[in-house]
């Protein structure tokens, strides 16, 4: 019995040698790669736009901290070609599973930003609807939710449903033996998942060469019998064209996906972290010099897709987003002391009955 | 009525699980053709296809991690941990995911799942075949914690785990699943899930066990018999919930109390037990709770094991030293002592 490889079995796992790119720094276009397509101008608009609010949001967040409205916040300062597409190439009936550093992507999502910043203001540990929304917590543990995700794909076909989920995870989270172990169980079951990974170039203070030899993120999907691709993750043309590929790959029946996106942490890794302790200013000077924004701006305006007006209004769209955010967040909240009790089994058991009148007594005899 | 071994009422449970909810589902590694290494998924695959019950990849983050997804999207899945120790690697997946998934999302979803767990010694079994397991899980918030004891409990705690709303790690004693009792598994005669069961009724002292301790328990309270002392032997059955009732109930009645465990005693379930017998019952008790479990120590090898494990003697010992001829137990007073 012959135990050859077929070599072309493998060709069609590999990414790309260079990461798919439509559009480059200056924002101008390129020779479009082999197999993708430019998203429709609508989606590209909408892109942008969200890009904006994106952004200001983000900035709005770390300024909370600062004021004391949340106990910690991770930006995704440079990363929003990779939020936005990351949501927009869904829809609505698909699923997302991200992580702490995707509040964006869940504000792209629709998600109300006060209830994606409830974990990180600390009244509860998630604040929107998983059901509702088909958005997971926001995961905190590294990978664990790429298992879920590919529990969620699996249950989606076995319903019958065409629903797509979409797993976030972060170049150090492929470390994790989740991530491995959801790659291989998601090519086994053939589950509709797609894996994306937003290659920032830290984890927290490691930087890519200590966290992997691979040639890029991308190639660990081959060892799993995953098709994967690499692209740059700065350029949303790119990032959107290839992830609503390999949206359309999982839908068709054809099984799980693994995309990398090469993409920068602009910003610490939290408000808590001091990144010129690990990094240089130069490495951060040249990877401002790819923002994704204004990249995508000038390649819109080239196209003829975006006016002035649309820029200003935009602009004008995350600074109200921003108001009302910084408006409900500057409300104080009084969360229940009680409800602690209430989430941990369907029925709290007698102990728990117990210890809740204990508390309840306790505030009492504060009160009084 | 027909003669049942605990692994043809585990078997039984799930078959007929299967059968009346198309949402169950059965996995894990070689729970398919082979029917587990226990043979307690026996004839699911068959029976079931394979769409109902299979083999996954040898991860058992993975399995877990899989069914808290497939248990959000809609399952009632009950997946197999080989054996006791090679669930480990998923106990991050149990403690961070499985165990807090609805107080994280504040009740809006919850994880109706069953994990699986071969657990404890007595079966000549090599390293990392036989730990006792169960602290990890009773120490964390969100579980429930399920050990049977006998046949009929065996099939009807599957049955509640598996339509319960929360997830249950359910711990099925190795060396009780070829143990066979006359058993009429259709007709429940057994306690409510959460209920502890009086085994044996007593009036001079209570031994309080749980899962592969019970038997031990019971033989312990025969043999005291033939010396005049009447024990009682209270089955937690559910380890969480705790019936705290049914305990405190029997050891103020009987004034005694013995734990009795197969786990390693530092810091373990026994070890709650007595503190909460203690806080209880401390007017109604005429001798400290003592505790009889394994010993602090890495489970031994299989030619090792019976010095470890505790068994009648050991029980037996400890009722002795419960302060019948009113003087106190010398080693409770003598530093250094025997």
């Amino acid at each position: 019995m012959s135990t050859k490889t077929s070599a072309r079995a493998v060709r069609e796992l590999l990414p790309s040698q260079a990461p798919i790119r439509f559009v480059d720094e200056s924002g101008s276009a390129v020779k479009a790669p082999a197999g993708y397509h430019v998203p429709p101008d609508d989606l590209l608009r909408a892109a942008y736009r969200w890009m904006v609010v994106g952004r200001r949001f983000d900035t709005q967040a770390t300024a909370l901290t600062k004021q004391g409205r949340l106990a910690v916040y991770p930006s995704s300062r440079g990363q929003e070609a990779c939020q936005v597409a990351g949501v927009l190439a869904l829809r609505e009936r698909d699923w997302l599973f991200p992580t702490y550093r995707d509040s964006v992507a869940l504000v792209a999502r629709g998600l109300d930003p006060v209830e994606v910043l409830t974990l990180l203001r600390g009244d509860w540990h998630c604040g929107y609807d998983p059901v509702a929304t088909r958005v997971a917590p926001q995961c905190t543990p590294l990978a664990t939710q790429v298992l879920h995700a590919t529990g969620m794909a699996e249950a989606l076909r076995r319903k019958g449903e065409d629903g797509v989920v979409m797993a976030f995870i972060g170049d150090g989270g492929t470390s994790e033996g989740d991530f491995h172990e959801a790659l291989n169980f998601a090519a086994v079951l053939k589950a509709p998942v797609v894996f994306f990974v937003q290659n920032n170039k830290y984890a927290i203070s490691v930087p890519l060469a200590k966290q992997s030899a691979a040639p890029a993120l991308a190639y660990k999907g081959v060892g799993y019998g995953v098709p994967a691709e690499q692209v740059d993750g700065n350029d949303l043309v790119a990032v959107l064209s290839v992830l609503s590929a390999a949206v359309e790959h999982a839908r068709s029946g054809r099984g799980p996906f693994l995309v990398e996106a090469h993409t920068y942490r602009m910003d610490a890794h939290t408000n808590a972290d001091d990144a010129t302790r690990y990094r240089d200013d130069d490495e951060v000077r040249r990877w401002r010099a790819a923002d994704p924004l204004p990249r995508l701006e000038t390649y819109l305006r080239g196209r003829g897709l975006l006016t002035d007006e649309d820029a200003e209004s935009a602009r004008t769209q995350g600074e109200s987003f921003a108001a009302d955010l910084r408006a409900r967040m500057n409300a104080d909240t009084e969360p229940d002391l009680l409800e602690i009790f209430d989430h941990v089994y369907a029925e709290p058991t007698p102990q728990l009955l117990e210890q809740r009148e204990q508390l309840r007594a306790e505030l009492n005899a504060q009160e009084s | 009525m027909p003669t049942v071994s605990m692994a043809q009422a585990l078997n039984t449970a799930l078959r007929d699980a299967l059968r009346d909810d198309e949402r169950v589902l059965v996995f894990g590694e070689d729970v398919g053709p082979l029917g587990g290494v226990f043979r307690i998924t026996d004839g699911l695959t068959r029976d079931f296809g394979e769409e109902r019950c299979f083999d996954t990849p040898l991860a058992e983050s993975g399995i877990v991690g899989l069914a808290v997804g497939m248990a959000m999207g809609g399952f009632r899945p009950v997946v197999e941990m080989q054996f006791d120790a090679f669930a480990y690697p998923a106990f991050e997946q149990i403690a961070s995911h499985v165990a807090k998934l609805r107080n994280r999302t504040r009740g809006r979803l919850s994880l109706p799942m069953v994990i699986r767990v071969p657990y404890a010694g007595g079966i000549g079994g090599v390293e990392h075949h036989c730990d006792s397991s169960e602290a990890y899980y009773a120490h964390t918030p969100g579980l429930k914690v399920v050990t049977p004891a006998t046949v009929e409990d065996a099939y009807w705690l599957l049955r509640d785990a598996i339509a319960d709303p929360d997830p249950v790690v359910f711990l099925e004693p190795k060396k009780l699943y070829w143990a066979k009792a006359e058993a009429a598994l259709e007709r429940r005669a057994a306690a409510p899930f959460g209920r502890a069961a009086i085994r044996r009724p007593g009036r001079d002292a209570t031994l309080v066990a749980y899962g592969p301790s019970v038997p031990v328990a019971l033989e312990a309270a025969s043999a005291a018999a033939e010396e005049g002392l009447d024990l009682e032997v209270v089955d937690l059955r559910t380890i969480v919930p705790f019936d705290d009732e049914t305990v405190v109930e029997s050891v103020r009645r009987t004034g005694r109390c013995v734990v009795v465990q197969e786990a390693q005693g530092f810091a373990g379930v026994g070890a709650e037990i007595a503190a909460r017998v203690q806080e209880r019952c401390f007017h109604s008790l005429a001798a400290p709770v003592l505790r009889v479990a394994g010993f602090d120590i890495p489970y031994p090898p299989p030619m090792l094991e019976h010095a470890h494990l505790p068994g009648v003697d050991r029980v037996l010992d400890a009722v002795d030293r419960l302060q019948f001829d009113d003087r106190p137990d010398v080693r409770h007073l003598t530093r250094g002592a025997a």
